[in-house]
């Protein structure tokens, strides 16, 4: 079981106040993601569940019992950091035995627990070795694998895969996501990379500052933005954002479209806006176009096809599909797509 | 973020070393400061109260006191000036691709572990003898006049000799800090046109700041202390007293402990003005 | 780093660093030669560099007079005495620093380095004196708590930098494994530091074995080390340079060997972690 709720949760660090009160509830075996920009507090909430840091008031239950003034032993919960810390004194094998060890479990029954975790884990080759000895990934897994061997109510992940290069942090977010699948047990992550939270999360709890902006599944932060923020921070490239007379026309202070929602035409005729293409980068399957001098904004982005040839400087007309527009009032809040026509 | 227990813990573990340093700070300063207003010569049997400040007069108005700092002066910076400005040369040199880079680096090493008594005493007869010293056996190859280093150039040569000691611990405390220098900054550097001389000025010599003000305090913590190295070679004699010589002449050769300790207290002063100066360069390191 | 550097400016810069390596080296070197030759050769003009008539008899000279092992043990029994003591004072000290630091850790800190500027002069006369009234003056215990003293804030500060480069995750991850305090000290954080808690053994070691000013005035016979042993030999003895040589050697040799098999611990010692 994992079922983790937070209530009213508030952090200070003397006066200043990092996390303002918040309320969340995590179910059991969800993967949840905390997402949101550097600074954001996100490593902090999740320092608070682990119990790393105390609360400044609130509480933090998990499994129904309230686990606010416990250690962070006690409260059945096991830690990925970001650098891994692992021992560099202690072989893998000990590394991972090393919690096993602290509560006092028979070695017999330390042994079989390292053995299936290292199985699972790819790293049975490895276990002698020093952390030193291992790659960046082996690193990863070999903490995985001690937080894995504690049968912890809830996984924290700090970030994991930030210290890894681009490739290697593909294949090991795969990893985390097949091991989620297979042990089923709450997983709380944190990144500052939302392409890591759209393809992992169960749900998304995208903060700023301290607050909670939006919680929900990847699709519906992705379909339906709360607040500007959100729709500015889900979603790669980011969506374009036009505010004044366009947006007006809309009945709304701000509009956004995602560059995967404007079509793109060439030469003069029928298109919705025109303008003048920018840089386009080409990846092969899809061309991202930036058209200026639309009267819009300083830049829309457009995702194109991977084989439209379109050069510097020619002018195309965007077609938005009026179906995907998002629409803002004055304070940056989503307005009900009812008001649409 | 620590809990109450780790905290009292805490407290606990520092506790010992705060109390032996308070107690072997304070009392035999105090006793110090207690001899320092009498007028104390166990030799003639005086024990006498309350000599007031006379004690502290009496020792600055000395000639001998005025010199004795000005020796000290003379004798650490000469020797923070040699040891800093040839530790940067040396660190620079054995920072180069050289062959047996290890092996030459035992040797420059070597010296700072030979104690104090021997380096004086080896420098002073077999190399500074006027006799019989290597140097005289040089001087006299090129048909030259030997030196008699101790009574004609004292101060020079304790320099000399104390810097040799401490050339090591500089060059390898900035080789150190040398070989922490990304190589790319000075291909950056070279890329903008600087030559060795500026890369040097602006890129190298920046970077070692640190290493310097750390080499200058510790040093200069050793350095004001110097003992035996006087003991050995002149007694203190041909101007090469230091106050601490002098202070230690009072009181243990001369037993004078009244005027001693009144000393003692005057170069504690002094140190106390130089460490605050070094401690704000070391505490500003500290917060880095 | 990668740059291919030309063979004759390697050679050259090979040249002028082995040429001031071996004249700094030179005083060591010629101590060491000059100590097996025979009296007559050692003062010889021009010098003799290594075609005269070795001998040992100068170590039996200097042994036989003044009984270089007393000296050595003394100096053995002080210097690592003193470090194991201040080890035992400074490990809990450094940790608590590093590891619970309070608001005023900075001021604590300095003010330790600040005890190692006292002048010792200033305290001489009272500790004597307190050493005499105890019956303690020339003893080995009294030696070993003073050598303790003065390089405790050393070792305290060497440690403490030491103990800061231990990342916090790290012992974070040993709290989320359920360590406790104790375990924590003794699985994770010792076994790390341990390379650091060597090499300021080391450097205090060197420093306790060479320190010539308490060992100077507060011994005589008993307790007295090798820096009082080789300051014996100050005047009239230290005309005959092939005796002065051999003893200068035998108070040189124990560190200088483990100063050299140390080196690598010991640079890292030596940069009071002030230099990364």
């Amino acid at each position: 079981m994992g079922r983790i709720t937070l209530e009213q949760v508030r952090k200070a660090f003397g006066p200043t106040e990092v996390i303002p009160p918040l309320d969340l509830e995590i179910d059991d075996g969800e993967f949840v993601v905390f997402v949101g920009p550097s600074g954001c507090g996100k490593s902090t909430l999740l320092r608070l569940i682990a119990g790393l840091e105390h609360i400044s008031s609130g509480q933090i239950q998990i499994d129904g019992k309230d686990t606010t003034r416990l250690p962070p032993a006690k409260r059945g919960l096991a830690m990925v950091f970001q650098s891994y810390a692992l021992y560099p004194h202690m072989s893998v094998r000990k590394n991972i035995a090393f919690p096993m060890r602290m509560a006092g479990i028979d070695a017999a029954e330390q042994t079989r627990r390292v053995e299936a975790a290292a199985k699972v884990l790819n790293l049975s080759d490895y276990l002698d070795r020093r952390p030193g000895q291992l790659s960046g990934g082996q690193r990863q897994r070999v903490a995985f694998g001690r937080a894995i061997v504690r049968e912890p109510a809830a996984f924290l992940f700090d970030e994991p895969l930030s210290n890894l290069d681009a490739a290697l942090r593909v294949g090991m977010r795969m990893e985390i996501s097949e091991l989620h699948k297979r042990l089923k047990t709450t997983m709380i992550y944190v990144t500052h990379d939302q392409v890591e939270a759209m393809t992992m999360a169960d749900k998304i709890v995208v903060l700023q500052a301290g607050r909670i902006e939006q919680v929900g599944s990847p699709l519906e932060l992705y379909n339906r933005p709360r607040n500007l923020f959100v729709a500015g921070f889900i979603g790669s490239p980011k969506m374009n954002l036009i505010a004044g007379a366009e947006a007006a026309k809309h009945g709304a202070a701000t509009i956004g479209i995602r560059p995967e929602h404007i079509a793109v035409g060439e030469g003069e005729g029928e298109g919705l806006w025109t303008g003048k293409v920018g840089v386009s980068e080409h990846l092969g399957s899809d061309t991202f176009l930036h058209i200026h001098e639309t009267g819009l904004a300083e830049t829309i982005t457009v995702r194109a096809s991977g084989e439209m040839a379109i050069h510097h400087g020619d002018t195309v007309r965007l077609a938005p599909d009026m179906a995907k527009l998002h629409r803002f009032d004055g304070q940056g809040l989503r307005m009900s797509e009812l008001q649409k026509h | 973020m620590a809990t109450q227990h780790a905290r009292s813990a805490a407290r606990a573990m520092i506790a010992p070393a705060v109390f032996l340093l308070l107690v072997w700070m304070l009392i035999p300063l105090c006793m110090t400061l207690y001899f320092s207003v009498h007028d104390y010569r166990p030799l003639r049997g005086t024990f006498e109260c309350c000599e007031g400040l006379d004690n502290y007069i009496r020792f600055v108005s000395s000639g001998a006191f005025q010199d004795s700092v000005l020796t000290t002066i003379m004798m650490v910076g000469g020797i923070l000036v040699i040891t800093v400005g040839g530790g940067i040369l040396l660190a620079l040199l054995l920072d180069q691709a050289i062959w047996g880079r290890d092996i030459v680096r035992i040797l420059v090493i070597a010296p700072f572990f030979v104690m104090p008594t021997v380096s004086a005493l080896v420098w002073k007869n077999m190399f500074m003898n006027p006799v019989n010293g290597l140097f005289a056996h040089l001087w006299q190859f090129f048909g030259l006049q030997p030196v008699e280093w101790l009574t004609q150039l004292p101060l020079f040569s304790i320099i000399m000799i104390v810097s040799w000691q401490w050339l090591p611990f500089a060059t390898l405390i900035l080789l150190t800090a040398m070989q922490s220098l990304n190589s790319e900054q000075l291909e950056a550097a070279e890329m903008d046109g600087a030559g060795a001389v500026n890369r040097f000025g602006y890129i190298i010599l920046p970077h070692l700041a640190r290493a310097i003000t750390v080499v200058i305090l510790i040093q200069t913590i050793f350095l004001l202390s110097i003992f035996a190295e006087i003991f050995v070679t002149t007694g203190g004699a041909f101007d090469t007293r230091t106050l601490t010589y002098l202070v230690y002449q009072r009181v243990i050769e001369s037993q004078n402990i009244g005027l001693g300790s009144a000393g003692g207290i005057l170069a504690v002063i002094l140190a106390n003005i130089i460490a605050i100066g070094l401690m704000r360069i070391v505490g500003k390191n500290l917060d880095k | 780093m990668a740059r291919a550097v030309s063979t004759r400016r390697k050679v050259t810069l090979t040249a002028v660093a082995w040429t001031i390596g071996l004249l700094i080296f030179f005083p060591i070197l010629w101590t060491i030669l000059t100590s097996f030759k025979p009296e007559a050769q050692a003062i010889a003009d021009p010098p003799i560099f290594f075609s005269f008539d070795w001998t040992l008899e100068n170590y039996a000279v200097v042994q036989e007079r003044s009984d270089y092992m007393r000296y050595l043990w003394n100096s053995v029994f002080l210097s690592i005495g003193s470090t194991v003591l201040g080890l035992m004072i400074a490990v809990p000290a450094a940790w608590s620093m590093a590891f619970v630091p309070t608001k005023r850790t900075k001021d604590v800190l300095l003010w330790m380095l600040s005890t190692k500027m006292l002048p010792a002069v200033g305290v001489l006369y009272p500790i004597r004196l307190i050493l005499i009234e105890t019956g303690l003056l020339d003893t080995r215990g009294a030696l070993i708590f003073i050598l303790m003293m003065i390089n405790l804030p050393i070792i305290i500060w060497m440690l403490y930098t030491y103990f800061k480069e231990i990342p916090r995750e790290i012992l974070e991850a040993a709290r989320m494994d359920g360590a406790s305090l104790r375990s924590e000290i003794l699985y994770v954080l010792t076994p790390m530091a341990l390379p650091g808690i060597a090499s300021t053994a080391l450097l205090n070691v060197i420093l306790a074995w060479n320190e010539a000013f308490w060992t100077l005035t507060l011994t005589t016979v008993d307790a007295a080390p090798l820096t009082a042993f080789i300051a014996s030999y100050s005047s009239p003895e230290g005309l005959f340079y092939a005796k002065l040589s051999a003893a200068s050697t035998m108070a040189i040799a124990p560190i200088l060997i483990l100063g050299w098999f140390s080196q690598k611990q010991l640079v890292r010692g030596l940069t009071f972690g002030a230099v990364k």
